[in-house]
C-alpha cells in the first residue's frame, strides 16, 4: 500500500518538484529556527542551515557562480563572523536566555499580515513568465557582464568593501591609552 | 506539477516575514543581524528567480545583482558586529534595551 503510493507520488510528480520542495522545506525550517529559537547559538547554527539551503536554491535555478559565491562568502565568512561575535559578547553560562525577545505576539501579528500581504500579491498578479530551458553554465557570462556593462559598480562595490572592512577596524579596535592618560586615570 | 516562478517567490516571502519578525522581536544586537542576513537572502532569491524564469530580456542582470547584494551583506556583517563589539565593550551587554545613552 505504501509503496504502491511512493511510486504514485514519484511518478506522477516529477523528481525536480521533490527536490525543490526538500530544499524549500530546509531553508525555510532553518530560517524559522533563526527566528524562534530561544539560544543564540542555536540560532547561528540554524542560520548555517538557511544558507546551506539557498546555495542549493540557487543551483536549482542554474546558478553555479551565485551558489558558489554564496557557499564561501555567507558559509565561509559571514557565518564564522557571527559566531565569533556571538561567542565574544554572550556569557556561555547563561545560555538559556541568551536570546531574549520582546513583543512578540505584536511582532507575530505583524509578520503574518506581512506574510499575508505578499503571498496574496504574489498569487494575485499575473507574472509574465517563460520556459527556463536547460541547465548552462553562468560564471563566464557574470565575469564578462562585470567587466562589461557593470564595469563602475563592480568598481564602486570593490572601494566599499575596502571602505567597510577598514571602518570595522577602526569601530572595532581597542581605544589606544599613551602614558600621560594612564597616570592621570592612576591618580585620579 | 512543476516547479515555477511563483514557488520561489512564496519561500522568499516567507524568508523576508521570518527576518522581519526577527528584527522586529530579538532584543540580543547579534539577533537582529541575522534577521537582517535573512532579508538579503530573500532579496537575492527573488532576483535569481526572475532571472532564470520571469519573461525578461536581460537574463544576466538578475544573476549579476545578487552578488552585489552578496556584497553588501558581507560589508554589513563586518561594519554591524564591529559595532556589536564596540557597544560590548562599553556597556559590557548587547541588550538593545539597555543601551539606551541617546534616549537621556
Amino acid at each position: 500500500m505504501l509503496m504502491e503510493l511512493t511510486e504514485n507520488i514519484l511518478t506522477t510528480v516529477p523528481l525536480s518538484f521533490h527536490i525543490f520542495m526538500a530544499l524549500a522545506t530546509f531553508t525555510v525550517l532553518g530560517a524559522c529556527g533563526v527566528a524562534f529559537s530561544q539560544n543564540i547559538v542555536y540560532s547561528a547554527f540554524s542560520l548555517l542551515a538557511t544558507f546551506a539551503g539557498m546555495v542549493g536554491l540557487f543551483g536549482f535555478l542554474s546558478n553555479d557562480f551565485l551558489a558558489i559565491v554564496q557557499l564561501m562568502v555567507y558559509v565561509g565568512g559571514i557565518l564564522v563572523v557571527i559566531l565569533f561575535a556571538v561567542m565574544l559578547t554572550n556569557k556561555i553560562s547563561d545560555i538559556q536566555s541568551s536570546n531574549p525577545s520582546n513583543n512578540i505576539i505584536a511582532g507575530f501579528t505583524l509578520m503574518l499580515m506581512l506574510l499575508t500581504v505578499l503571498v496574496t500579491s504574489v498569487f494575485s498578479y499575473d507574472w509574465k513568465t517563460r520556459d527556463p530551458g536547460p541547465y548552462e553554465p553562468t560564471a563566464a557570462k557574470i565575469g564578462d557582464a562585470f567587466l562589461g556593462p557593470y564595469l563602475i559598480n563592480f568598481e564602486i562595490a570593490g572601494l566599499m568593501l575596502l571602505v567597510a572592512l577598514l571602518a570595522a577596524v577602526v569601530v572595532a579596535r581597542k581605544e589606544v591609552k599613551f602614558a600621560e592618560d594612564n597616570q592621570a586615570e592612576d591618580e585620579g | 506539477m512543476t516547479v515555477g516562478l511563483m514557488h520561489f517567490l512564496v519561500v522568499a516571502a516567507i524568508l523576508f516575514a521570518l527576518g522581519f519578525y526577527t528584527v522586529v522581536t530579538r532584543k540580543n544586537a547579534v539577533g537582529i543581524l541575522m534577521g537582517v542576513e535573512l532579508i538579503l537572502n530573500a532579496a537575492n532569491l527573488n532576483f535569481v528567480a526572475f532571472s532564470r524564469y520571469g519573461d525578461v530580456a536581460n537574463v544576466t542582470a538578475g544573476q549579476v545583482f545578487p552578488v552585489f547584494g552578496i556584497m553588501i551583506a558581507a560589508a554589513e556583517a563586518a561594519v554591524g558586529l564591529a559595532i556589536v563589539l564596540a557597544i560590548f565593550q562599553n556597556w559590557g551587554s548587547i541588550d538593545t534595551e539597555k543601551v539606551t545613552a541617546l534616549r537621556q
